[in-house]
């Protein structure tokens, strides 16, 4: 009783929000534990009850890989950039995976947390951001069993000009928070439309398949004609995928003005997308 | 007195019953296009589950706030727990909140009782040190020292329901917000929470509290507030709003029919439940009955033959699911003779004294060849809370059953 004379208490108003909120970085520091738990929560789930568990991430790629080189390279013979078409896959895989990974798991937030939004409190963007961070942990699998197959492939090919530019390694990272970012970015606005209109769930399946149609995953920017690429500057994740090539396997088609888009593209979704997430949170319990 | 610890001040929520129909697009364009042709579309009703509610909390009070389903209660508990947004109106919670509307939210299955305390504690708002340093005592109060190493899926329900309150009671809030949350987990473990929560509250802990328990109600609120169709309509002393509540409150006609509610079988129904009526009520309107009186039923039954004798069985359950007794003809006498058309049986319970709270009756019939019928819930019934001065203290004892026993020296040598 004596508390509220002592020290001055926290004062929490609840009243209707009107417009636009951005996210409470301050809020979301205060939750920071929990963030950690959760990512910790889904690294521990992940695999319960799989007999290969995070073997997974090495043989999905694996297996995606093979096909492509049959399909495309072998039959269709769709050129690689001058690339071994396995390590010119895997690569492009490797930033796409983690691309799509993040899209799938922050677009399914809202629906897949219903009974947890709707017993308790917490900033909602606590759970999109704890699946990108989890999500970190099969980038990483996949990364070594990449650098393991190419540092194979250099073993056997002692004449290659196909290895990662270490002097240029540390852009990794940062191309890896871009595509975290507009994944997040993306994820948040179907996240946010799906929670009004069941119809994005189901589309948001379907359209990052055909994305990665739109992305240099399966054939080399390079071979794209000069004159189609505008239409390939709109596509943000063009950029990163490259870059992962070039800074991997030493070979890719950058562009400065096109990585500018791109970071500016991302910019954008994630600004509008946590403030159409944040909008769409505030009455979701509601309606779901 | 300080200032209120929550303060609501016309706090309205109005719920849009088309927009919680309309989750597909083609729903959505038919809405757009009746408004169009301005049609009134027939989804686009709207309902306030909350209407211009005000009401103070002072620090160290325990409210408990009661009201029929749909009353507006676990909307208010929505919104002072910061899940959904008032339509209008605000509330100002002075202090570190915690609420409590489910146990274990947040609880992974795979996930051992150790790491899904800590998660449970996150989720509800606790630091990794604050659980860490309250650890033992989570385990020691849900008693589940030895699993605490096993994944959670493999606990029984008592187990789970243990732990995860244990982590729900360890909360250190200045404020506490709980739902319902006691009707989980066995009466013993029950009694244990409730204890806990009133040693909080003679802390100074305010608590809100949202219970169809009156009883509970009764035993640690100091105040009650009662909601209907969204407003304050009645507050003071618990027993006082409880007992205004069962006299007002629209019941359940006092007698049942039966013969159109759905069977879960394909009985073979020659003899069928038609209604079933409570002769002894304390008043003409409610199924209600003071503590130490056992019900008395009329049983309409519809005949399609005749039946030399009926086995008939009865068995009531409390609100949590507990089957508390059961009778069947057979063990005192099978009534009879039955020709087709109506009849109706009278089933006199003996005096037992059951725990004052909520009882349904389920009742079947059955003849020498079959099952004839059979109906679950075929009514609810209240026990009130205890005012005898026969039974001094019966609201605070446990147990389904309270009667008295004879307690006799049988030796006593003195020093």
């Amino acid at each position: 009783m004596s508390n509220a004379a002592t020290t001055p208490p926290r004062e929490t108003v609840i009243e209707a929000t009107h417009g636009w909120r951005f996210a409470n970085w301050q809020e979301l520091w205060a939750y920071r534990d929990l963030l950690g738990l959760l990512v910790w929560r889904d690294f521990v789930t992940r695999y319960k009850q799989t007999i290969l568990g995070p073997l997974w991430h090495i043989f999905q790629p694996l297996l995606t890989t093979l096909i492509f080189t049959v399909v495309f390279s072998q039959v269709a013979e769709l050129p690689t950039d001058g690339l071994p078409p396995t390590l010119f896959y895997l690569c492009g895989l490797l930033a796409w995976n983690y691309f799509s990974q993040c899209f799938h798991s922050t677009a399914s937030t809202l629906a897949a947390n219903a009974g947890l939004f709707g017993k308790i409190y917490f900033p909602r963007l606590i759970v999109p951001l704890a699946g990108v961070i989890a999500n970190l942990v099969s980038f990483a699998i996949q990364l070594v069993s990449f650098l393991t197959i190419l540092a194979i492939y250099q073993a056997s090919h002692p004449n290659t000009t196909c290895a990662p530019r270490w002097q240029a390694i540390v852009f990794v990272p940062l191309v890896l928070l871009q595509l975290a970012a507009f994944s997040l970015g993306i994820g948040l606005w179907l996240a946010a439309l799906t929670s009004k209109f069941r119809d994005f769930g189901i589309f948001s399946g379907f359209l990052i398949q055909l994305w990665m149609y739109l992305t240099p995953v399966i054939l080399p920017l390079a071979k794209v004609p000069p004159q189609w690429h505008q239409y390939v500057a709109l596509n943000p994740v063009t950029m990163p995928v490259e870059c992962f090539r070039y800074f991997l396997l030493g070979t890719g088609w950058l562009n400065v003005s096109l990585i500018l888009v791109s970071i500016s593209a991302t910019f954008v979704a994630l600004v509008t997308g946590i403030l159409v997430f944040q909008r769409a949170e505030k009455n979701f319990i509601d309606v779901a | 007195m300080s200032r209120p610890i929550i303060e609501v001040r016309g706090l309205s929520k109005r719920y849009q019953l088309g927009a919680i129909g309309a989750t597909s697009l083609r729903a959505e364009f038919s809405r757009h296009w009746d408004r169009l042709r301005g049609r009134p579309h027939p989804d686009s009703r709207e309902f306030w589950a909350l209407r211009e509610l005000s009401f103070d909390v002072q620090p160290g009070e325990v409210v408990g706030v009661i009201g029929r389903n749909g009353a507006g209660k676990s909307t208010l508990l929505k919104i002072l727990s910061r899940i959904t947004e008032p339509t209008s109106g605000r509330a100002v919670l002075r202090g570190r909140v915690a609420s409590l509307l489910e146990v274990g939210t947040g609880f992974h299955p795979e996930l051992t009782g150790r790491e899904n305390i800590f998660l449970n504690g996150a989720i509800l708002g606790m630091t990794r040190t604050e659980v860490r340093k309250k650890f033992d005592e989570i385990v020691a109060f849900a008693e589940v020292d030895q699993f605490i190493d096993t994944p959670v899926k493999r606990y029984s329900s008592g187990m789970y329901v243990r732990l995860a309150f244990a982590v729900a009671a360890h909360l250190d809030p200045e404020i506490l917000i709980v739902d319902e949350v006691l009707a989980v987990g066995d009466a013993q473990f029950q009694q244990k929470c409730l204890s806990r929560m009133r040693n909080d509250a003679a802390s100074g802990r305010t608590i809100l509290f949202v219970s169809h328990q009156f009883n509970a109600i009764a035993q640690f609120c100091s105040r009650c507030l009662r909601l209907d169709h969204g407003r304050l309509i009645d507050e003071g002393k618990p027993a006082d709003v409880v007992t205004r509540y069962f006299h007002t409150e629209a019941q359940q006609p006092l007698i049942q029919a039966l013969a159109d509610r759905p069977r879960a079988h394909a009985y073979r129904g020659q003899a069928r439940l038609a209604s079933v009526r409570l002769l002894n009520a304390t008043d003409p309107t409610g199924w209600k009955l003071p503590f130490a009186t056992s019900p008395t039923f009329d049983v309409g039954v519809e005949l399609v033959s005749a039946f030399p004798t009926l086995e008939f069985s009865l068995c009531l359950i409390d609100g949590m699911g507990q089957e508390v007794f059961s009778t069947v003809s057979g063990w005192s006498a099978h009534p009879g003779p039955f020709y087709p058309g109506r009849a109706s049986v009278r089933i006199e319970c003996p005096r037992v004294n059951f725990a004052p709270g909520t009882y349904y009756a389920h009742l079947g019939i059955r003849s020498q060849v079959a099952s004839e019928d059979h109906l679950v819930n075929v009514c609810s019934l209240e026990i009130l809370p205890v005012y005898d001065a026969r039974w001094p203290d019966a609201d605070r004892m446990s147990g389904l059953v309270r009667e008295a026993a004879r307690f006799t020296v049988v030796s006593a040598h003195g020093v």
